[in-house]
């Protein structure tokens, strides 16, 4: 193996652990949320930093690597990869501390209702996260292209979530506040899988060197 | 580990070097760069002494490789050079066999055991990295090699005599991209049993290989330090100037 390979070996192995983490993050909101656990929501607070940290990391590698080794073609293209798809990560992550401070304040009073929509929410975009970092370490354009035609159902699953809990805050206006803050978080479940579809974006364009983002590829 | 302290020299009454201060660490590799006639290529050979062989030439100050000065009075040059070998920018193998080409410094030194310089040049073969491309073929001729091939020959033949020190003036210029390549991918492999020195006009280069670079200009020393400082965060403007191509 050349030097070089294990360099980008290792970068790879870096994003992997940087996405085992965030998956992590992600699961564990999810718990929080639907067992009403505060512990677990407190876990991913707490874990939040190293995926920071994880962050920082990875940037300073892949800057190391462009410096040192002038990477070409799809070399290249797997770092810039890489430094596009770090920071999506670590928003996902974020949104999953955001998930916790709500179900940290919604565990404080009782339940406004069963949840129906959000936990398939949730569970669409913890999938499509998961399958955006397969899709990345397969370089597969085709598993990426699947991901991102996910996100259409996801944005439905949103909209219709936000519908049934505007008719519990029309209902009584003590629901507000526990209704909003629900909102909130199908918003955050919706804005991993934008994340998880920006990564599929980049995966695309590593394995075909083709930018399909911000265009519709049967134009 | 090589130390280099207010190192001066003299091409007659011009001064080509001014006030070298540098410690080379064991068993990585160190690169130097500059534009042309910057004093690196002299100071290389001011290491192993080869610049002895211009007439006029003189050193001043202190090169001294683990503790001894090599321009002291005392030291052998023959043995010094043995200590420290060096592989030029051109390949130049003798006009003789593969086998040949490295059993030359064994016997040379006193080597006469056949046994044990057939092992030799396996094992320098195989460090320099060539040797399965020329196993089955150890008579025919160094110079029906290739260019990179000839030039991983000159390594193992340098390997050979078994220094410590390697030193490499350009040796990949004259080489296509995959025998470059092969060559770094070498220079990296060799790092673990010895110290190398190597000057490069390559830039990119002296990035891949090196783990610490030296950049000189005009006879100085502008700046040396651990090779991701000079590509990422040089302290010296002129660096940074010379790395990003403003000037050279």
């Amino acid at each position: 193996m050349r030097h070089f390979d294990r360099e980008i070996e290792h970068l790879k192995q870096l994003l992997l652990r940087m996405g085992a983490m965030v998956e992590d993050a992600i699961n564990e909101s999810i718990r929080a949320l639907l067992e009403r656990d505060t512990d677990a929501a407190q876990r991913v607070l707490d874990s939040d930093n190293a995926i920071d940290q994880m962050e920082l990391e990875i940037d300073q590698h892949t800057i190391t690597l462009i410096a040192m080794m002038q990477p070409a073609a799809v070399d290249l293209r797997f770092v810039a990869a890489a430094m596009k798809i770090t920071p999506e990560l670590e928003r996902v992550a974020d949104l999953a501390v955001d998930v916790c401070e709500r179900a940290i304040e919604l565990n404080r009073e009782p339940p406004l209702k069963p949840l129906l929509d959000i936990p398939r929410l949730a569970r669409i975009a913890q999938d499509m996260v998961r399958q955006s970092l397969d899709a990345f370490v397969r370089r597969d354009a085709a598993l990426a292209r699947e991901v991102i035609a996910r996100d259409d159902e996801v944005d439905l699953l949103t909209e219709q979530s936000f519908r049934e809990l505007l008719t519990y805050m029309l209902e009584d206006s003590r629901n507000i506040s526990r209704a909003i803050r629900l909102t909130f978080i199908g918003k955050y479940f919706e804005r991993m899988a934008d994340g998880a579809t920006n990564i599929c974006e980049m995966v695309v364009y590593l394995a075909e060197g083709k930018v399909i983002k911000h265009q519709h590829e049967s134009d | 580990m090589i130390d280099v302290r207010n190192f001066n020299f003299f091409y007659g009454e011009h001064q080509v070097l001014h006030g070298i201060n540098l410690e080379i660490p064991d068993r990585q590799v160190t690169a130097l760069i500059g534009p042309s006639g910057c004093g690196k290529s002299t100071f290389l050979r001011s290491i192993n002494r080869m610049n002895d062989i211009i007439p006029g030439t003189r050193g001043e100050g202190l090169i001294a490789i683990n503790g001894e000065n090599v321009y002291a009075p005392s030291v052998d040059v023959v043995s010094l050079r043995r200590r420290v070998g060096m592989v030029f920018q051109k390949s130049n193998p003798f006009p003789k066999s593969i086998y040949e080409n490295v059993a030359y410094g064994l016997r040379i030194g006193g080597m006469t055991d056949k046994r044990r310089i057939d092992a030799t040049v396996e094992r320098s073969l195989r460090r320099a990295a060539i040797w399965d491309e020329v196993k089955d073929r150890l008579n025919s001729s160094a110079l029906a090699l290739s260019g990179g091939q000839q030039q991983r020959l000159c390594i193992a033949r340098a390997l050979a005599v078994d220094p410590d020190i390697l030193l490499m003036d350009e040796p990949a210029s004259a080489l296509d991209p995959i025998a470059t390549q092969k060559i770094e991918e070498l220079v990296y492999e060799l790092k673990s049993n010895y110290t190398i020195v190597i000057v490069t006009h390559n830039m990119q280069q002296a990035a891949r290989v090196s783990d610490r670079t030296a950049f000189f200009m005009l006879g100085k020393l502008v700046e040396y330090d651990v090779t991701k400082t000079i590509f990422m965060t040089p302290k010296e403007k002129l660096t940074e100037d010379y790395i990003t191509g403003r000037f050279g």
